[in-house]
């Protein structure tokens, strides 16, 4: 029982970083440019969030909390942002390949981030390690009176507040893209520029607002996985570039619709870390009915480490093969748009 | 300035007065001025690249000029957008439809018009309900754009631009999609508009729809203005002069077929294409050397289908294909076999197809190595022989005058025209005894077109088999000698082009079966 909870906890938590980079991508994708810098910048989000409440914790002896995590997210939708608005420039003025500009973005944020996690790890002196601890314990506070309920609050009221925002988030970007005005020009902007420009739409700021919006949205899923994960410390393990492809591929999961993407991003999450719990399920049934189950090898670990991605596929298989419209990528995405091209 | 005008409202709806617009080098439109008069229905005339379409992009606000001054009611006005053209009550309807495809009429009427931050779609049914009833048209609001055909489609965007209140209309070659039939509707459309106070352009080029609908034309010449005419005033000899600048017969020489030969038969073809839909459904008919037989259709009917059938690229459901060499007369099944299949049975099988830069060609490739692209295994494998391949270039360029710097520029960099040159020199240069084309000459001037059909002519007098799919019906009663009418992948009828009536074949085109007996039946009997 004990771990279920565990495993659902965990799923929540891994979710709602992919759910943030999910999200993000989706605004993205849906005014026709394909980001694939989605895990670069998610690092970029993370360090800067880190990087803004380190100066203001170390700086201030008398740091407000409250004030430290405000500057934190600023801080990390602000640069997400800014690598958003670089990938525009790129790609919507200079018309630039726009899976290369991605890949590039993320093979750069992944560097940046782990450059300046470094130095303020050696900043920070001592052990070599910082930690923005007032900060993170804003990220990570929840109600003390709900948390305590049994078996529910463990479920559902463990969580900091970004948990419950990424499901608010969510719920609300596919009203404005399903009800919305904007939401009808965005769309038709990725479906069809050329459209979207004769009905006197303005592409170009359709395309950068989505982009850096939607950049600094994925930014958010770094920054939660910092401050609530690894509270509020820096790690060098590579886990927020896996997470971002995960980001990635869940768009294709959720068929661009956000209220899809949050019980595909706990899937996700809970597939993510099945491996960590596979062994004791194994004890479980090996001490209940007397089986023999050898227990799990690293390469096993490794299989299911990769189920999300063939979740994945299977879907891609299957939204092919059931072509129904509705489900189909922007039809312009990756397609760069030129007016007076002929 | 004219002030006669038939409201006495001062000044006229648009005037356009010495626009110049140039894409680099090319000069779109040289100081064109043009008039547009409240209540009226004006031609804009002019051949493929006279510059029509831009002129009017200036109005819709998709180009900017970049010289000229533009005035509406009188007043001078800028238009940098098509939001500057919908405040000033002007609506474009584009030759390629924008609408966007996953969304329903109603949401793509109010696309990008941002009336409520929430979307009334409501409120949008009913008014669209109101205007279809004022002017005689239908349009479900819920029906998405990918379920609509061409007409539908068109009415939509007609009902777009008078939802955004547009008082003056201009529509880019709204028949070209239209079987005859639905034309006579849309034009009943416009008069309704008219009676309504509504000016309207009509871009086109095709004479007979000018003298029908028009009051007044107007053409380009190659980017230049040349002149207005009332249409009681003129007639289509004299139009065609003023677009070309010359007097240009309008026939085409037709000699006849020349003791025809079984090349190509046809039996019962079926194709289902890749999205599971039925293309062509049992399908039969003969092509004879010797001959052009004219395939005509409303677009989509098939066409596509059954020329890449008989070339090899398509998967045939059922059905057989049979060709008959020209001297022994022996026939062999095509069935089941690629392209290289089929030239290895030594068939001399040449296919222009309709997506020229697509199938036909490699944009990025300059013109010798296209012509290559049909010998790449002659030569020493693995050394290519090169040689060949740049005679033959310079040959079709000098024989076809294709307006080219030199043989090793990219085909891309060349107008429609000349890469249809290029296309057509290739096929025909092995001396094909089945040449297979489709819309051969769509998108090219009267000039090319010419050419082309002389091209087809010459290849049928040498005794090849020729399938030429064409959409002017016009064209396909002068050029060929038999026409097959396709309606929704079947064969309606198979007609004697001579004695043919334009009416007929559109007849034929729109209703299954609309005629019972064929002479072109007994003709294949015979043969």
């Amino acid at each position: 029982m004990d771990q279920l909870i565990s495993l659902f906890t965990t799923a929540v938590t891994f979710g709602t970083v992919i759910m943030y980079g999910a999200m993000g991508e989706i605004l993205t994708e849906k005014s026709g440019n394909l980001n694939l810098g989605v895990p670069g910048i998610m690092y970029i989000g993370g360090i800067a969030g880190l990087i803004g409440s380190f100066f203001y914790e170390n700086g201030n002896p008398n740091a407000i909390p409250f004030v430290g995590m405000l500057i934190a997210l600023v801080c990390a939708f602000a640069a997400a942002a800014l690598a958003g608005l670089l990938y525009s420039f790129l790609t919507i003025t200079l018309r630039a390949n726009q899976n290369v500009t991605g890949l590039t973005l993320t093979i750069f944020g992944a560097g940046f981030a782990n450059y300046f996690g470094g130095s303020l790890n050696t900043m920070a002196g001592g052990v070599g390690q910082i930690s923005v601890a007032l900060t993170s314990g804003v990220f990570r506070y929840s109600v003390p009176a709900l948390k305590t309920i049994p078996v529910a609050g463990q479920l559902f009221f463990s969580y900091g507040y970004m948990v419950y925002l990424a499901i608010i988030l969510a719920i609300v970007l596919n009203w404005v893209i399903s009800r919305t005005s904007v939401g009808l020009n965005l769309r038709a902007v990725g479906e069809n520029a050329a459209t979207a420009d004769a009905a006197g739409i303005n592409v170009t700021r359709y395309k950068y607002l989505a982009t850096c919006i939607g950049a600094g949205i994925s930014g958010l899923g770094g920054l939660y996985y910092v401050m609530d994960y690894i509270k509020g410390t820096w790690a060098n393990d590579g886990n927020i570039e896996a997470l971002g492809w995960l980001a990635v591929a869940l768009v294709i999961f959720a068929t661009w619709k956000s209220v899809r993407a949050i019980w595909g991003a706990y899937l996700f999450g809970a597939l993510y870390w099945l491996y960590n719990f596979v062994p004791s399920f194994i004890e479980l049934l090996n001490n209940t009915f007397g089986w023999s189950i050898p227990p799990m090898t690293r390469a096993m670990q490794q299989i299911i480490q990769m189920l999300p991605y063939v979740v994945t596929i299977i879907v891609l298989l299957f939204v092919s093969f059931r072509k129904r419209k509705e489900d189909q990528p922007p039809a312009s995405l990756g397609i760069p748009y030129f007016r007076e091209e002929r | 300035m004219e002030s006669t005008i038939q409201f006495n409202s001062g000044a006229p709806a648009v005037q356009m007065i010495d626009i110049t617009k140039t894409f680099g080098t090319v000069v779109a439109n040289n100081k064109v001025s043009l008039e547009i008069r409240r209540g009226e229905i004006l031609s804009l005339l002019g051949e493929n690249g006279s510059g029509k379409t831009t002129l009017m992009n200036m109005l819709s606000g998709i180009y900017y000029p970049d010289s000229g001054t533009i005035m509406v009611d009188g007043r001078p006005v800028s238009i940098r957008s098509p939001k500057d053209a919908f405040d000033l009550r002007i609506g474009m309807i584009h030759q390629h439809f924008k609408l966007v495809d996953v969304l329903t009429a109603a949401e793509n009427i109010i696309l990008g018009l941002n009336e409520k931050f929430v979307l009334d779609l409501k409120n949008v049914r009913k008014t669209v309900e109101e205007i279809c009833g004022r002017y005689g048209f239908t349009v479900d609001p819920n029906k998405k754009v990918y379920n609509m055909s061409v007409s539908e489609k068109q009415t939509l965007e007609i009902v777009k631009v008078l939802y955004r209140g547009a008082d003056i209309l201009i529509l880019d070659e709204p028949t070209a999609v239209l079987t005859p039939q639905e034309t006579q509707k849309l034009f009943a459309v416009m008069r309704n508009m008219k009676e309504d106070g509504k000016s309207i352009v009509i871009i086109t080029h095709k004479l007979h729809e000018v003298m029908e609908i028009s009051d007044r034309v107007a053409v380009l010449r190659k980017g230049e203005y040349i002149g207005d005419i009332a249409t009681k005033d003129t007639d289509p000899q004299q139009l065609t002069d003023m677009m070309v600048g010359r007097a240009v017969s309008l026939n085409i020489d037709r000699p006849d077929p020349v003791n025809p030969v079984r090349r190509l038969t046809v039996t019962g073809l079926t194709v289902i294409d890749d999205d599971g839909v039925k293309k062509l459904h049992n399908v039969s008919f003969a092509a004879m050397g010797g001959e052009i037989l004219g395939v005509a259709g409303i677009s989509g009917s098939g066409q596509k289908e059954l020329l890449e059938a008989i070339a090899g690229l398509r998967i045939i459901e059922s059905g057989d294909i049979t060709y008959y060499e020209p001297h022994t007369g022996k026939a062999v099944s095509l069935l089941g076999m690629n392209p290289r299949d089929i030239k290895r049975l030594g068939v001399r099988l040449a296919f222009v197809p309709e997506d020229r830069l697509g199938m036909g060609l490699v944009g990025s490739m300059d013109l010798a190595d296209n012509m290559m692209l049909k010998s790449y295994k002659k030569g020493r494998l693995p050394l290519t022989e090169r040689k060949s391949p740049k005679q033959l270039a310079e040959k079709v360029v000098q024989d076809l005058e294709v307006v080219t710097p030199s043989i090793s520029t990219p085909v891309r960099k060349l107008s429609g025209g000349n890469v249809q040159k290029v296309l057509v020199g290739r096929e025909v240069e092995g001396d094909p005894t089945l040449l297979l084309s489709a819309y051969a000459v769509r998108g090219l001037d009267i000039n090319t077109s010419y050419t082309i059909y002389r091209l087809m002519t010459e290849q049928k007098q040498r005794g090849a088999a020729v399938v030429y799919v064409g959409e002017d019906l016009d064209v396909l009663l002068e050029l060929a000698d038999r026409i097959l009418v396709l309606c929704s992948g079947q064969v309606s009828g198979i007609v004697d082009a001579r004695t043919t009536t334009k009416e007929e074949v559109g007849l034929l085109m729109t209703h299954l079966g609309a005629m019972q007996t064929e002479p072109a039946d007994d003709k294949e009997v015979e043969a």
